[in-house]
């Protein structure tokens, strides 16, 4: 990966555990205020017409918040955005509704939850909530979910000169999936990458790849939020992002394989 | 966009294992569908099953993998001498300049769909030998395949329904561009499930009969099985017949989460995106590879949206007819379908369909026939509004 992968960060957007915004969690992550523990927060998605919103599950919540919040604050038209999305897995709670029903003898399972098992979901949800026709990408890599976002949106960035909105997320699964795959709550970071500086750009970052070990937090409570969710994986970057700290970060992605990303502050 | 080449390329559906058996099926108009008996799923509709899935073992060094999807990711691997070209690019690049790039619908939930009916009576827990990242998780298929051959590069599962394994050519085919990587493998595998069985039976899209693409009385999808792959490298200086990807367009649809667009404005949008990146217009394309369902909305939406950019005056065709819609795997099967029609000199036609929908005014292709295309467009969409076209094509 030796060219140059480089993007602006024109926005944020942020939801976590005890976190519910980017500004709230750039105060803890100066070091400003402590980190309090405490369920994710997430909003009513009032960009969905009616019949959506009532369907909208927890994921479909928590993207659009994360999405909107950092268009919002690049003044960007969301409708304008190519999108990534990148999770370790989707709605939990709908998929062990299907594998409960399924188990049994009824197996006309409904519709709805048939359309909403796809790991695109969240996608589908934001292309009708922001009428956005662009290009929208879903993708997986377990816990190097953020990772993989990171070097499609980067793709998309560079080799199609696209401003991409980058939204990595993760949700929990209710029990017996829970105890296979113990994501504690959502949480959700994004990032919107342009391939030019513009007056509001956030930083500068490159991605390149390493063989260094993942970085960790000093804080307890934070480098725990970073194991426990894939998306916050990206928590390191953010922490430089929060502070205006120039440097590199490594962030973990596929062992052996990492992504150290330099950050420049603008 | 770069041009890039197609050093290798296998698929594994209903109508066979590998190119040859594919080609053969295709020649001859033979669909590979089937009454469906899979598992214990009571529905009145025709399936495209792999056979021989259940007898493909894993190395014992990966059994935390095993799971119908990822045996029939293996079966797919090892066919055509497709991983001994893995293992000889790897050899050649290095282990860490060959990424993974898979798209799948279901990756391995058949299995956490059986281990359901094993959850311990006393605290509903699933059985110990259920594992949720080797079978369940999206990326499975893709690590199985990173770990399978040693690869040590970037690797990713593209999951957007039945589009996932034909996006997963734009996804590698932007980071060769850049040159992040020198080669990937790319391809999509889903395999036979009680979700998707069910859940499209829930929304009424199955079909009691072999599917029948853009006929007048088409009534549903027959829902199968698949694993494509191909591995791609920039073609700086391609050999002369060497299969190229050209271009690639996406979209979304923005309008509903398990219907089209009416007017296939999105899949038009993904068409017209991937000519532009060939820097190609629609009188260059000499065959399409229609999505093709089935269903009532799905052909007519596409159909009106190829009408629109194409006119009536390019031979098209859905292979679905013969290999099923192999949902996940449906865009990787049928780029495989464009590589063999560009190679071996034939329009592929469409087993199933009787009487083509007038409504829909296209060139529609009944029966194989011999031709000489040498671009070749392929649409997949999915669930989700989710679009993508592809454009390949033979170097000179």
């Amino acid at each position: 990966m030796s060219p140059t992968l480089s993007a602006w960060i024109d926005g944020v957007g942020f939801l976590a555990p005890g976190l519910p915004d980017w500004s709230v969690a750039q105060a803890v992550l100066r070091g400003e205020f402590p980190y309090v523990a405490a369920a994710s927060l997430l909003p009513a998605p009032a960009v969905l017409p009616p019949a959506e919103r009532r369907r909208a599950s927890r994921v479909v919540k928590l993207t659009l918040a994360v999405g909107l919040e950092a268009a919002a604050a690049a003044g960007a038209d969301p409708a304008q955005l190519a999108t990534v999305f990148t999770a370790s897995g989707a709605d939990g709670h709908n998929c062990h509704a299907l594998c409960e029903q399924l188990a049994g003898d009824d197996r006309q399972i409904s519709p709805t939850r048939f359309h909403n098992s796809v790991h695109n979901a969240p996608a589908g949800y934001w292309g009708i909530a922001t009428g956005s026709m662009a290009p929208t990408q879903v993708l997986c890599a377990f816990d190097g979910s953020f990772g993989a976002g990171l070097l499609d949106a980067l793709g998309q960035v560079v080799a199609d000169q696209q401003t991409t909105l980058l939204i990595a997320y993760d949700s929990e699964y209710p029990p017996p999936l829970f105890a296979t795959r113990p994501l504690p709550d959502v949480a959700a970071v994004a990032l919107l990458l342009s391939p030019r500086a513009g007056e509001g750009s956030l930083a500068r970052i490159t991605v390149g790849p390493t063989g260094d070990t993942p970085q960790s937090l000093a804080d307890p409570a934070l480098e725990g939020l970073r194991l426990a969710l894939p998306a916050l994986r990206a928590l390191p970057l953010l922490q430089n992002l929060a502070r205006r700290d120039s440097g590199s970060v490594v962030l973990e992605f596929l062992a052996p394989l990492h992504l150290e990303v330099a950050v420049e502050p603008c | 966009m770069t041009p890039i080449q197609i050093s290798a390329y296998t698929a594994t559906t209903c109508l066979g294992r590998g190119l040859a058996a594919t080609q053969s099926a295709i020649a001859h108009g033979i669909g590979g569908l089937a009454p469906c008996h899979f598992e214990t799923v009571r529905l009145d509709t025709w399936i495209g099953e792999v056979p021989g899935v259940d007898d493909q073992g894993l190395p014992s060094s990966l059994k935390a993998y095993d799971c119908r999807n990822n045996r029939l990711t293996l079966m797919g691997l090892e066919t055509d001498g497709f991983a001994d070209q893995v293992r000889n690019t790897a050899a050649r690049l290095g282990r860490d300049r060959v990424g993974v790039f898979l798209g799948t619908s279901t990756s391995g939930i058949l299995q956490t769909e059986l281990a359901y009916r094993r959850r311990d009576a006393a605290t509903g827990a699933l059985p110990p030998d259920f594992s949720y990242r080797g079978s369940h998780n999206s990326f499975s298929l893709t690590e199985f395949t990173r770990r399978y051959f040693g690869l040590e590069g970037m690797a990713m599962t593209v999951s957007t329904a039945c589009s996932s394994s034909a996006k997963v050519f734009a996804a590698a085919s932007r980071q060769l561009a850049l040159g992040t990587i020198d080669a990937a493998v790319v391809g999509g595998v889903d395999s036979l499930c009680l979700t998707t069985l069910y859940g499209f039976a829930s929304l009424q899209l199955t079909s009691a009969r072999p599917c029948r693409p853009y006929d007048l009385h088409r009534d549903g999808i027959s829902i199968a099985e698949g694993a494509a792959f191909a591995l791609l490298e920039r073609a700086d200086t391609p050999d002369s017949g060497t299969i190229l990807l050209l271009g690639a367009g996406e979209s979304s649809d923005a309008y509903h989460m398990s219907a089209p667009h009416p007017e296939g404005l999105g899949a038009r949008l993904a068409m017209e995106g991937a000519l532009r990146a060939a820097a190609l217009v629609p009188r260059d394309i000499d065959y399409i590879n229609l999505h093709g369902t089935a269903t009532p909305a799905n052909d007519a939406a596409e159909g009106k949206a190829v009408a629109a950019l194409f006119g009536a005056a390019t031979p098209c065709s859905s292979t679905k007819g013969a290999t099923g819609h192999t949902l996940g795997a449906a865009g990787a099967v049928e780029a495989v379908i464009c590589a063999l029609a560009l190679d071996g000199r034939f329009l592929p036609g469409s087993p199933g369909t009787e009487a083509v929908d007038p409504a829909l005014g296209l060139d529609y292709v009944q029966q194989t026939r011999a031709a000489k295309p040498r671009r070749a467009l392929s649409n997949s969409f999915g669930f989700g509004g989710s679009n993508c076209s592809l454009i390949f094509g033979v170097a000179a």
